[in-house]
């Protein structure tokens, strides 16, 4: 579905992402992990279109997407629930939704509004309640409902688990399993990288800027590399 | 700019006559009063002129808002929408269209002055530091009064009230019709600018844009749009302004300035970036001017704006209504 090749990005001449190559195939979970500051975040952003890429090609479902803006690559299928949430503030949890569906506006959007609240009920408690009062990890359920409202073939998630208790990462997780039975290609973004290749198809390792090891995700799992570097074991 | 100051003069003047000669000539509508009842109707008069500049300075101010929220520029050349906005219909109506006709146009102008100004000075500067941006705005500012010169003159102009001049007598002090227009004008515009942007998906896209602009480029909200949006929106408001001021307070190619400063000083009274801020700001600005001017020394008007600035920044920087940030983590 997704075929990134010789990905480059650069904060002014400063250059983040060398020359990434990574495979997102259809109906699957892909999991990237590697620790903080390895360009994880920056990759998804390249893929949204929100940081520019230096050099080489992001593929989605057979299209070329480099040159397009974030708006055009949102209308072909890919929404990002990005890193820290970044959820409207002063808006309420309702429009936070609603605006997820921006690009996608059309009768659906009432029962794709249900399936979110259906999918995270704590946010049909708070529909009318701005979004920066809710909690760290309703959030996140916004972020992630907010994405899923664009319909998305392709959802890149940053972080999902990040700073929540192990109760919600779970739930959260286990929300990620449930999109991808519904036919929903993800691509997961991880400094938890247990958590994340338990639950993935396959798995890539990025340490500064260079994807270091990939496979499968149980296969990375008992990778000893892998465990040494990542798992803490 | 100074002409902002005597045309007020003249008009009070005019007003402070005409109340005597009805006094004068025994009408029965006008009450005699003592020496407290002048002191009130002094006070209400200077109400009414405070209010009345100050809704202008509250629709300048609430398009600085606008902009400053979709880009955290702050646009300078938002006070030349309000000349554009009364030279413009000025001249419209010595060529000989209709009053409303003429209006139209005139806020059709500034809209497409605001829309390139986007486009040919901040949009090629996007990536720029939002100082860079505000020093842009000023050199566009310049710029739109160096071409009003020449478009139109260097004179004073005024329209003719929209509904007759005779003032209305209200508690001893007498308000113009225009200024019913004016602060009526206001409202309307406030409450149409309330609907647009908490009734309607392109509002909301514009809140989501000034609340994270990461967020709203990645649920595919083209903030350039936005940002173009903003541009035209405040300055459709600001010429609106500028017509249903010009029969007061008359135009000239360079009012432009004083009217920033002073929507200005009101934003930052109310907290740049609140547009319920931003209309608190601007009244409180007219009625401190006017106050100022009349007990204690119109030579001091315009500088009341900027002592309010001062204190503001002193005081309280974030201002009356300011953003607080309470954003969990």
């Amino acid at each position: 579905m997704l075929t990134v090749d010789g990905l480059s990005s650069a904060y002014g001449r400063i250059e983040v992402l060398h020359g990434i190559s990574l495979d997102v195939p259809a109906g699957e979970i892909v999991a990237l992990v590697g620790s903080n500051g390895a360009g994880k975040t920056t990759l998804l952003r390249t893929l949204s279109g929100v940081q520019p890429a230096s050099a080489g090609r992001i593929v989605f479902q057979g299209e070329d997407i480099q040159a397009l803006p974030p708006h055009a690559r949102v209308m072909r299928g890919i929404a990002q629930s990005p890193e820290g949430r970044q959820v409207f503030g002063p808006l309420t949890v309702e429009d936070n939704l609603r605006l997820g569906a921006f690009r996608r506006w059309d009768d659906t959007v009432r029962g794709r509004l249900e399936a979110v609240y259906t999918m995270f009920p704590v946010l049909a408690e708070r529909r009318r309640t701005p979004a920066s009062s809710l909690s760290g990890g309703q959030q996140q359920m916004l972020a992630i409902g907010r994405a899923l409202m664009a319909q998305p073939k392709l959802l890149l998630l940053d972080e999902p688990s990040l700073g929540l208790a192990p109760l919600l990462v779970d739930q959260i997780l286990a929300a990620v399993v449930d999109l991808k039975q519904k036919g929903i290609t993800v691509l997961l973004v991880e400094q938890n990288a247990s958590a994340a290749l338990a639950i993935a198809d396959r798995g890539y390792v990025l340490e500064v800027g260079r994807i270091v090891h990939e496979g499968e995700g149980r296969a990375l799992l008992q990778d000893p590399k892998v465990r040494a570097a990542y798992l803490g074991v | 700019m100074a002409g902002l100051v005597p045309a007020i003069h003249v008009l009070f003047g005019d007003e402070v006559e005409h109340v005597d000669a009805r006094h004068k000539a025994g009408h029965d509508d006008v009450r005699v009063c003592g020496a407290g009842c002048k002191v009130m109707a002094e006070f209400l008069q200077l109400v009414f002129s405070g209010l009345t500049v100050g809704a202008v300075y509250a629709l300048v101010a609430l398009g600085f808002t606008l902009v400053y929220n979709a880009s955290d520029v702050i646009n300078f050349a938002q006070g030349d929408f309000v000349m554009i906005g009364g030279m413009g219909t000025v001249f419209l109506m010595a060529a000989g269209v209709a009053l409303p006709f003429a209006v139209l146009i005139a806020v059709v102008a500034a809209v497409l002055v605001g829309l390139l100004l986007h486009r040919l000075a901040i949009e090629p500067a996007r990536g720029a530091s939002p100082v860079a941006l505000i020093m842009i705005t000023i050199g566009a500012s310049i710029f739109i009064k160096g071409v009003a010169q020449i478009v139109f003159d260097k004179q004073f102009h005024s329209l003719p009230a929209f509904s007759g001049t005779d003032p209305i007598a209200i508690g001893g002090a007498t308000i113009l019709p225009q200024s019913f227009w004016v602060i009526g004008g206001m409202l309307a515009l406030v409450f149409g600018l309330w609907l647009f942007l908490e009734r309607t998906l392109i509002g909301k896209a514009v809140l989501a844009t000034a609340a994270n602009r990461l967020a709203a480029r990645l649920v595919g909200i083209n903030v350039t749009v936005v940002l173009a949006l903003a541009f035209g929106l405040s300055a459709a408001i600001g010429a609106v302004g500028g017509v249903l001021v010009t029969p007061i307070t008359l135009t000239r190619y360079d009012v432009g300035t004083l009217f920033a400063l002073k929507g200005f000083a009101a934003a930052m009274v109310g907290g740049m970036g609140n547009p319920i801020g931003a209309v608190v700001g601007g009244l409180l600005i007219g009625l401190m001017e006017a106050f100022g001017a009349g007990y204690l020394s119109s030579t001091y008007k315009d500088a009341v704006a900027f002592v309010a600035i001062l204190v503001v920044l002193l005081v309280m920087p974030q201002g009356l209504f300011g953003r607080r940030s309470v954003e969990r983590v």
